[in-house]
């Protein structure tokens, strides 16, 4: 039972839950038993607190509210959300041992709405990479193969979800850190409308940029949680008061395969003729693949040209920085975490200063360089100042696409979520550029603000290739409505493969 | 530090100054690294600089947003013993620093 537990999706776990076939003990106890058995060569999680976790799925279970909404349900956390009393890193050295003080209004969504804590999951440090290699503690493998990476910079909770030692688990994605690792390992993956999920206690990277999301096996599962953790919250200014769309009902409904009349735009700049160099044939094959079962579905297909799109990445790369460095001033050795060289001999700034050196890694030292260059006196125009106008082209190419009251546009834009499937550990480490390009295609809509999620859309060569969808600002449901079509119309969720291809090695070694 | 156009390589010197500013200490071997790998990063970053921008509002936040209020209301805030539990030295109910002055001033 437990190996079909841990390949369930969470909302057949809930059903389960709900008719009584199971207790949050089980299930909980299900997913704690394949952590012992595989985290070891996994490396998702950065910490685990079985007891915890164990107790506090009895005392759910024990209330007899289980399979009401998420009550029973284990999750687990990206480590950049801060959790009372449980450690929370960011993936960085500054912040070993820290116990938050509080919950990030994630975190205390879900725990109100009866979710159980599993762990939190590894990730690059402070959500600067996208291979998780950049992690301060650990190695994170692909589930799909151990030798390739499961993205980033939330490849903990992407390995966590794929390997079945989660059933589902929340990321963050400042430039892509949701979509990239949930294409490079078979999974569903959203960011949300920039403001339309809470920022409070997310350990800051890039303020304007930040938000979590769900990392998910179905798409239903992503609209479930999406529900869960979204919504105004007034301890975060930047928190937008406008009601949720109706996910799970769109991805139900999504679900139906019935897409007439959606307008579908290609974007030419991400993939497309002229701009294909970088992408791998494999992705844009299942690219094409999909969009093809779209308009199978109904869907009206057309190209779109967003040409400021060519300079979201060295925007990107001056903004996320720019408020990186500004961010992590707070990592002082002062108030919390780290603190080295208070020995009597040095004065502040120098315990500051040996502090950070020995606190942070090599990326966040660059990008920390590289932002306060961006930002300092002669230089703003050129880099920051500069950087703000592209963004301003970005998110006015968006708008020509979905259109005007005068010309309807389309109601969304698709493109591969990334240029390659997983590539090998450590190919890209000593090369930062090469790292970057893994974000080609989730940038944009960052920058704009706007929700884009990461669907499978098949193998290449035996790994998951992802497709992404973006709509406009608030308009998650469309996202879900055709990621869900492009679901069922695959025959299901594609990381179901993963587990049946585990099942018939094992029944192989036994025979 | 002089007035480069933005294209220019930072040299090993100027990110020494850069990490001083952002209270980096960094070794001689990672201002080695360092500057070749921002050189790439900057050259490449630099492509912003081609974009037609006259007259373009720059863009802070996507979501447009100003004055953000909340009632005036006091409300408690975390314990004090909660918050000493996490510094990293404490000593009379206060957080414990460094001397913030030389021995010369």
């Amino acid at each position: 039972m437990s190996a079909e537990l841990t390949t369930s999706s969470a909302a057949e776990l809930g059903r389960r839950l709900a008719a009584g076939e199971v207790t949050s003990a089980e299930v909980t106890s299900a997913y704690l038993d394949r952590i012992a058995a595989e985290d070891g060569a996994l490396g998702a999680y950065l910490h685990v607190d079985p007891e915890a976790a164990l107790a506090r799925a009895a005392e759910l279970d024990g209330a007899g509210s289980v399979g009401t909404g998420l009550t029973g349900l284990p999750v687990a956390l990206k480590d950049v959300v801060v959790t009372e009393g449980v450690p929370t890193t960011s993936g960085s050295k500054i912040l070993e041992g820290w116990r938050p003080p509080y919950d990030a209004t994630v975190a205390a969504r879900l725990k109100a709405a009866g979710t159980v804590l599993l762990g939190k999951t590894n990730m690059d440090e402070f959500a600067m990479g996208s291979s998780t290699e950049n992690s301060a503690y650990r190695i994170t493998r692909n589930p799909w193969d151990h030798e390739r990476i499961p993205g980033g910079s939330s490849g903990g909770s992407a390995a966590a979800v794929a390997g079945g030692l989660a059933p589902w688990a929340i990321g963050t994605d400042t430039g892509g850190s949701i979509r990239q690792p949930a294409a490079v390992t078979g999974l569903v993956g959203h960011k949300p409308t920039y403001g339309s999920v809470s920022r409070f206690g997310l350990i800051a990277f890039s303020s304007s940029l930040d938000q979590a999301g769900p990392m998910t096996r179905t798409v239903l599962d992503a609209a479930l949680l999406h529900e869960a953790i979204g919504g105004h919250d007034p301890l975060d200014s930047t928190s937008t008061d406008a009601p949720l769309p109706l996910l799970v009902e769109c991805a139900r409904r999504g679900a139906d395969g019935n897409l007439s009349g959606l307008r579908v735009g290609l974007v030419r700049e991400l993939g497309g003729d002229g701009h294909a160099d970088g992408y791998e044939q494999g992705v844009l094959d299942g690219f094409t693949a999909a969009v093809a079962l779209l308009e199978s579905m109904g869907a009206e297909v057309r190209e779109v040209s967003c040409p400021a799109f060519d300079l979201a990445l060295p925007a990107y790369y001056l903004i996320a920085p720019s408020e990186a460095s500004s961010n992590l001033a707070r990592f002082d050795g002062v108030r919390y975490g780290l603190r080295v060289g208070d020995d009597g001999s040095h004065d502040l700034d120098d315990v500051m200063a040996l502090t950070r050196e020995q606190g942070f890694g090599p990326e966040v030292k660059r990008r920390i360089i590289l932002g306060t260059y961006a930002l300092s006196s002669g230089y703003y125009e050129a880099y920051y100042g500069q950087a703000q106008k592209v963004r301003t082209l970005i998110s006015r190419d968006f708008s020509a696409a979905f259109g005007t009251s005068d010309d309807p546009g389309v109601d969304v834009l698709v493109s591969p979520t990334t240029p390659t499937v997983a590539f090998p550990l450590g190919a890209r480490v000593d090369d930062p550029m090469a790292m970057y390009a893994a974000d080609l295609c989730t940038l944009p809509a960052s920058l704009a603000g706007l929700p884009a999620i990461s669907v499978p859309c098949g193998l290449s060569d035996g790994l998951p290739v992802g497709f992404q969808i973006m709509a406009p600002a608030l308009a998650d449901d469309r996202c879900y409505r055709v990621a869900a079509a492009l679901e069922a119309a695959q025959g299901g969720p594609l990381i179901d493969r993963l587990a049946r291809a585990e099942k018939d090695s094992a029944e192989k070694d036994r025979a | 530090m002089s007035t480069p156009s933005p294209k220019d390589p930072l040299s090993r010197q100027e990110i020494a100054h850069l990490a001083r500013l952002a209270r980096l200490a960094v070794t001689d071997e990672e201002l080695d690294l360092f500057a070749g790998q921002l050189a790439v990063v900057l050259d490449a970053v630099a492509r912003v600089g081609e974009a037609p921008v006259e007259y373009v509002p720059p863009t802070t936040h996507a979501v447009p947003m100003t004055n953000v209020m909340r009632p005036d209301v006091a409300r408690p805030s975390l314990p004090q013993d909660v918050v000493l539990a996490g510094a990293p030295a404490a000593e009379d109910g206060r957080i414990r620093v460094p001397r913030i002055l030389g021995e010369e001033a």
